[in-house]
């Protein structure tokens, strides 16, 4: 026909179509992120389980329109059936090293949405500063933070990052990291770090948790009840990673307790002792649990579902960590080859990109334990300033 | 007594402090202008410099400089920024009374209280500062005129109340002074402004220090060179060295020659009109920074042959052309026609006096293959020696240039090569390995260098790099004292291939703050700890 435009029927509508129900619910470990996506003429559907998976198909619709020199938006007919290869696909953010204000947090889950991340992983406190505010602890971040006004995630703001993910189909795991990288619990939970002793007398610094006191398990057990209500995911990270012995070494009464517990000189049993309790009041919560290499490394005893987090590039290779994680029987998530706040001059994703996560000598029970990974980005010289260039 | 020996030392070799600074000779012409008429101010009791007074924040660190624990207020109601009664230069001086007001804003910003405001009834508890008077000196300031290489950066700077004196030679001297001031002003816990009584006498150790920018790789917008022009005079930084065009885009719209921007640039979008190019170099003159432009040539120069057909040599595959084109085509008149035309027209655009030529990396397999060229060298007698080919070039480059009375900068492959330079001629050391026998060669030739090679902070790594930028000591190499003076100064270089307007702040700030110390404080200023005391606070404020 002599007036038909270039581009044949122009397309009204994407219908969406959802299976199950669940628009208001979270999104776990196990939602269904497949969708179907079928662009024809005079039809474009999209058709998936769960919201979940439509939100992936409206990303990667958004992805197949293009626009030409006149500036009409087209597309161009298509056939696309997708799923995730791992369900847990994640990224960290580091907001203890550097505050990074909430507009950076959201604008990540943004980006994180159109590279269908679906887990925001949340460090939210550390060493330097404890900008959480805690309803039951109001003085962590009242000591802890960097400033208690300003460099603070109020209620509020926590909660606009729960839904700005939950939108997005992102969960949020909050890892609060025990019992090492807590020196800004210290000045707001007086009694909580174990005291360092320079010979006889306290030296004035602080070292991790005290796991000696019954004053410092219900401490734990009261901030993780509150963590485990203001944050909704069905696991949270417990952390467990680089504990310094120094302190407990030089501490006499947690000397005597080694003695009276019969564990020598080896303070990883020590580590493993707070750990147990740890993974025991989380669980007791109704919790699942993930955790860094170094518990699974230390013999720690921990339930079968516990998700172990490789880290490490080596002692021992990455790979040979993710073979014996997954040989345990433990779920895996690989972070180690990702660590994308280590900055090198050139196309540097290329080499993010090559790593195979499988690729180590296993049954397929065990890859099949391999949940997924995380790319990291820890905030030693990362703020707001920097941030969303470096990592995307 | 502590007060007189302040006095009897008085401007000409100062207090030391904390901060140990070798003697160096002030310049006769600041002398000059100390020995007025206006009365010495009174000095107070000079304290040792100790870490609590908020000289932790300079940056660069001046040559001299001591203060007091005493604390003067600035109320920004009253406060000015003024034209000193004795200064030669007045109201008249536009780049000085734009200064004023930026400077003003840099210190008290969003303040409300600029408006103003009651003073505290009763007797104030610190005296206060009512003005910073700018004197400069010289017959000549330099308001209408362009910074160049010779231009006068000094200033002696005296805070104490109830005005400061900034006095400098040229305006450029007094521009820096400011920046310096106003990194002396500090908000104490209740929000008032205060400053520490102080004197500072300074210079730059090296009169070259700059950035370049590559706007070929990726197109830089208006606004991120302009932003960069900001951090640059918070960091006393001279020269832009504007590396404006190479192989992947010709941004630079010619006004003789249209089609080179219109074939070669990466498209209508990214294109530096004439306008914006006077934009740039207006900008960067009220910061008493040079423009100093860079059309590198024979090699990097892929885009100009998109707009200018039979500049390139063609390549050949045997005796067929193979369809692709190498560096700048150096046995064609047209050639050197064309850059007689090009060049004249830079020369009158970019007022510095010097433009930067290029010459590096010429690859001469394109030339190898091509049988015209090949004939060339014979009847020329070069045998098979390119690099006699590649120097020919580039001396007519220099010829045409200096009939423009313009000086050249080079990069060193052209003083490697053996071309014949003009005895002004800047060379720039780039590569990395043995650049410090690099520099004891362009030195001992006789030639003024300038030192790119250890600050290529495109290179970027983890971690706190900004410490090996500062370790670099640009006189270590073999040489005598006269060749030492010949290195002129450096570059902070950060090329394009990964760098557009997305991450260049970032990338490049506060690293260049390293080299930017580096190449103005004394050789003297090494220790690390300071410095990230220092700096740290000086990114905070550059933020």
């Amino acid at each position: 026909a002599e007036n038909e435009p270039p581009w044949g029927t122009p397309c009204t509508q994407l219908l969406v179509s959802v299976a199950t129900p669940g628009c208001d619910g979270f999104p776990s470990l196990d939602s269904k992120e497949s969708y179907e996506l079928s662009v024809s003429e005079g039809s474009l559907l999209l058709s998936a389980d769960t919201v979940w998976g439509a939100l992936r198909g409206l990303e990667t619709f958004s992805q197949l329109v293009g626009r030409d020199e006149n500036g009409t938006y087209y597309i161009n007919q298509t056939e696309i059936v997708d799923f995730p290869r791992f369900p847990h696909r994640g990224l960290l953010l580091d907001t203890s090293r550097h505050y990074l204000p909430l507009r950076a947090i959201l604008e990540t889950l943004d980006v994180m949405a159109y590279n269908k991340f679906n887990v925001f992983h949340w460090h939210i406190v550390d060493d330097p500063s404890f900008p959480y505010e805690s309803l039951t602890f109001p003085e962590l971040s009242k000591q802890g933070a960097f400033n208690a006004m300003s460099h603070v995630y109020s209620a509020r703001d926590v909660q606009e990052v729960l839904e700005h993910a939950r939108l997005r189909g992102i969960r949020v795991i909050a890892e609060f990291d025990t019992p090492g990288h807590t020196r800004s619990w210290g000045p707001g939970a007086p009694g909580l770090l174990t005291p360092c002793y320079l010979g006889k007398s306290p030296s004035g610094t602080y070292g991790p948790i005290n796991p000696i006191l019954n004053s410092t398990y219900e401490f734990v057990s009261s901030l993780f009840k509150e963590v485990s209500t203001v944050f909704p995911d069905f696991f949270l990270h417990l952390g467990g990673d680089e504990v310094d012995f120094t302190c407990w070494k030089s501490n006499p009464k947690i000397g005597a307790f080694m003695k009276e517990m019969g564990f020598g000189e080896d303070y990883r049993k020590l580590e493993s002792f707070y750990i147990q309790r740890l993974l025991d009041i989380v669980s007791s919560i109704g919790k699942g649990s993930i955790v860094w290499q170094e518990v699974f490394d230390n013999g720690v005893k921990v339930r079968p579902d516990t998700i172990i987090h490789v880290w490490k590039e080596s002692s021992p290779p990455y790979m040979e960590e993710m073979a014996n994680v997954t040989k345990a029987g433990y779920p895996a998530l690989l972070s180690a080859p990702w660590y994308l706040n280590r900055i090198s001059y050139g196309q540097d994703w290329i080499a993010a990109y090559q790593v195979e996560p499988l690729k180590f000598k296993g049954v397929p029970e065990q890859k099949d334990r391999v949940i997924g990974g995380e790319a990291c980005m820890w905030g030693e010289y990362v703020d707001v300033t920097n941030l969303t260039p470096r990592l995307w | 007594s502590r007060r007189a020996m302040g006095r009897a030392v008085g401007l000409v070799g100062l207090l030391l402090g904390l901060f140990l600074v070798p003697a160096v000779l002030v310049s006769t012409s600041l002398r000059h202008g100390v020995l007025r008429t206006e009365p010495e101010p009174e000095l107070a009791e000079w304290e040792a410099v100790s870490n609590t007074v908020p000289e932790n924040s300079l940056w660069p660190l001046p040559q001299r400089l001591r203060t007091s624990r005493r604390q003067l207020q600035l109320a920004p109601g009253r406060f000015q920024l003024v034209h000193g009664t004795d200064s030669l230069a007045g109201p008249a001086c536009g780049l000085l009374q734009d200064a004023f007001r930026r400077y003003y804003d840099y210190m008290f910003g969003q303040s409300d209280r600029r408006k103003r405001g009651r003073r505290p009834v009763g007797a104030q508890e610190e005296p206060e500062l009512l003005q910073l008077q700018v004197v400069v000196e010289s017959l000549d300031p330099g308001c209408q005129g362009y910074p160049h290489l010779g231009s006068s950066e000094a200033y002696h700077l005296t805070v104490t109340e109830p005005v400061a004196i900034l006095k400098a030679d040229e305006v450029w001297g007094a521009l820096r002074g400011l920046e310096t001031f106003s990194q002396l002003v500090y908000e104490d816990d209740y929000g008032s402004f205060l400053v520490n009584e102080s004197e500072i006498d300074d210079f730059p150790r090296f009169a070259h220090r700059g950035i370049l920018l590559d706007t070929s790789r990726h197109y830089l917008p208006l606004k991120s060179i302009l932003t960069n022009l900001d951090a640059m005079a918070f960091n006393k930084f001279n020269v832009l060295h504007w590396h404006i065009v190479d192989d992947q885009s010709f941004p630079y719209q010619s006004i003789y020659f249209p089609d080179l921007s219109d074939k070669g640039a990466y498209s209508y979008n990214h294109i530096y009109t004439p306008t914006d190019v006077q934009l740039v170099i207006e900008y960067a003159r009220s910061r008493g920074i040079r423009v100093i432009p860079e059309f590198d040539t024979p090699g990097h120069t892929q885009s100009w042959g998109k707009g200018q057909k039979d500049l390139l040599t063609p390549c050949y595959k045997g005796q067929q052309p193979t369809g692709s084109f190498g560096p700048v085509n150096p046995i064609l008149n047209t050639t050197y026609d064309f850059m007689t035309k090009f060049f004249k027209e830079i020369s009158s655009v970019f007022p510095d006096a010097y433009i930067h030529l290029g010459g590096d990396e010429v690859n001469f397999s394109c030339w190898k293959s091509n049988p015209e060229v090949k004939e060339f060298m014979k009847k020329q007698g070069f045998g098979i020696d390119y690099a006699k080919l590649e120097s020919y070039y580039i001396q007519k480059i220099l010829d045409i240039v200096s009939s423009y009375n313009k000086g050249y900068m080079v990069w060193q492959e052209v003083f490697d090569n053996k071309a014949q330079l003009k005895p002004d001629t800047v060379v720039e050391v780039w590569i990395g390995n043995n650049y410090a026998y690099e520099l004891s060669r362009v030195t001992g030739a006789g030639f003024t260098a300038i030192l790119a090679a250890p600050w290529y902070l495109d290179y970027i790594s983890y971690g706190q790099d900004w410490k090996k930028y500062y370790s670099v000591e640009p006189l270590n190499f073999p040489g005598s004292e006269e060749q030492k003076k010949l290195l002129i100064g450096g570059e902070a270089c950060l090329w394009g291939e990964f760098v557009d307007a997305t991450n260049l702040t970032p990338r490049l700030w506060p690293r260049a703050s390293a080299v930017g110390e580096r190449l103005w404080s004394s050789r003297s200023v090494t220790n690390l700890e300071d410095a990230y005391e220092r700096l740290s606070n000086h990114r905070c404020r550059m933020l």
